[in-house]
């Protein structure tokens, strides 16, 4: 009963978006033409393909989310329950952070959280194997 | 049949409020960036030759959404282009159904609590609702066929998951200190006293939560300082390839959460709809004065208290988007990474220590 009134607020949210839409459908003009419907970038020719590669920095950026995020929804509960439950559960939550505190330095000391890290090792290793390309 | 009158009633008038809000907020942002730059900012749009300081141009952007052509890209998908701005849009009003706006209003033998639902799990609720956001930005970069609308679109999904632990660890603290997910039931908490004479808000018993969690929200809402995924002077962004309502859900979508995110903030951390030492009957000073007040004042003072409150923080991030340059993509991540989280953990060992002690 109590997520009623969410569903009908839902529903009302939904018919709100789902009219502008409609409204903007019926009254806006629709006249396609080749340029109008080439890709926008800045007035230029597009070039190559949209479907560029991009950084994989952004998957390792998913999968230490997944794993913090999973901790949030443990600690909710027991945040919820900290002061019928005491010191024992402060402990054992005291325990649980620290090893993830423990993943999270590591993350860390490898460098996977800073976003400009060269891909090959650090920059010694580049600039040596440049050298060595050159020579 | 009268409760589900009522409902219906105060769900319409919330609706009505959050769209007319948004419009309003335009228009402040607009003005405030003028104060900011020595400018007079919008004031030509006028009805019948009165302009009234260009409070119609909101009506007049509304109007031009709905006749601008709705452009889908050839080559996107069209679906999912349609489908982008709706996850965008409808999450963010939809988080406002369980905050709390004022206490129970009572006519008669009738008890109206003045607020849509009053969910035990109301934070949870936020967050997933919260969460919802990100797929209609990542979405509409994937769908645009588009370089710089997938950029916006993957740095979009790289902060708002990274700032979306933030979010979740720094509030940890303030639901351990009342011990309940349920919005209601923090904000009542909120009006006990601390030391006999404080207030109990959030920002007093959690001041390192509030540094910790202000900072996120706004990342989370990508606005400027954190508007990468935005980035209106290098990539556009993921609504690059967005024109007509489509676009303009977008563009409410940002107003509307700022908005929300100012209620929540006040509702949190500043004693929501609590006016300091106003009780169900009145004022009760802690030096012993006492002021009775009838019911309709106290809750008429209660909903102004909320507004107020709220107002002020949409006042605030509008300055903050006045004000900062935007980051680099390495300094947002390092401090969500290392900065805020490490703090946030930190804080929640320590506010557990101090519960433990008293």
């Amino acid at each position: 009963m109590d997520f009623a009134p969410i569903f009908i607020f839902i529903a009302a949210a939904a018919a709100t978006v789902f009219a502008a839409l409609l409204v903007n459908r019926l009254i806006a003009p629709h006249k396609p033409d080749p340029i109008k419907l080439t890709t926008y970038e800045c007035g230029e020719e597009p070039v190559g393909s949209p479907w560029i590669r991009f950084n994989t920095r952004f998957y390792v950026i998913a999968l230490i989310f997944l794993i913090f995020d999973v901790e949030v929804l443990f600690l909710f509960p027991w945040a919820v329950n900290l002061k019928s439950l005491g010191l024992f559960a402060w402990i054992d939550m005291a325990i649980f952070i620290t090893i993830l505190g423990v993943g999270l330095a590591y993350v860390w000391a490898k460098k996977d959280l800073e976003w400009i890290k060269p891909s090959m090792g650090d920059i010694e290793t580049i600039q040596r194997l440049e050298e060595q390309n050159n020579a | 049949m009268l409760e589900t009158a009522i409902t219906l009633a105060k769900i319409w008038g919330v609706l009505i409020t959050l769209v007319g809000l948004a419009a309003i907020m335009t228009w402040v942002e607009r003005k405030q960036s003028a104060v900011m730059q020595d400018r007079l900012g919008a004031n030509r749009a006028d009805v019948f030759g009165i302009r009234l300081i260009g409070l119609f141009q909101p009506m007049a952007d509304g109007l031009k959404m709905f006749w601008k052509e709705d452009f889908i890209p050839p080559r996107g998908d069209k679906f999912l282009h349609t489908l982008a701005p709706i996850l965008a849009f409808f999450p963010a009003l939809v988080i406002f159904a369980v905050i709390p706006f004022g206490d129970v209003l009572r006519i008669g033998s009738l008890e109206i609590p003045l607020q849509i639902a009053d969910l035990n799990v109301g934070y949870l609720f936020i967050l997933a609702f919260g969460g919802l956001t990100i797929y209609g930005t990542v979405i509409a970069g994937w769908s645009s066929n588009n370089k710089f609308s997938l950029l916006g679109g993957l740095r979009a999904a790289a902060q708002m998951i990274s700032y979306e632990v933030c979010v979740g660890l720094s509030l940890v603290g303030l639901i351990m200190v009342f011990g309940t997910l349920e919005l209601d039931a923090i904000v009542r908490g909120q009006n006990e006293l601390l030391f006999g004479f404080l207030p109990k808000w959030g920002i007093f018993v959690q001041p390192l939560g509030f540094l910790l969690f202000f900072p996120a929200v706004i990342a989370e809402t990508k606005r400027v300082p954190f508007d990468l995924p935005e980035g209106e002077s290098e990539i556009i962004g993921y609504y690059t390839e967005y024109s007509g309502m489509r676009f303009g859900l977008f563009y409410f979508a940002e107003f509307i959460e700022i908005i929300v995110m100012a209620a929540l903030f006040g509702t949190l951390y500043f004693g929501g709809y609590n006016v300091p030492y106003l009780y169900a009957e009145g004022f009760r000073f802690p030096w012993g004065a006492e002021w009775n007040l009838p019911h309709l004042v106290v809750v008429f003072l209660q909903i102004g208290s909320f507004f107020i409150k709220m107002a002020f923080f949409c006042w605030l991030q509008v300055l903050i988007r006045w004000t900062l340059p935007r980051f680099r993509y390495d300094q947002l991540m390092k401090l969500c990474w290392t900065g805020i989280l490490p703090l946030a953990v930190l804080n929640i060992i320590l506010t557990g220590l101090v519960l433990m002690v008293v």
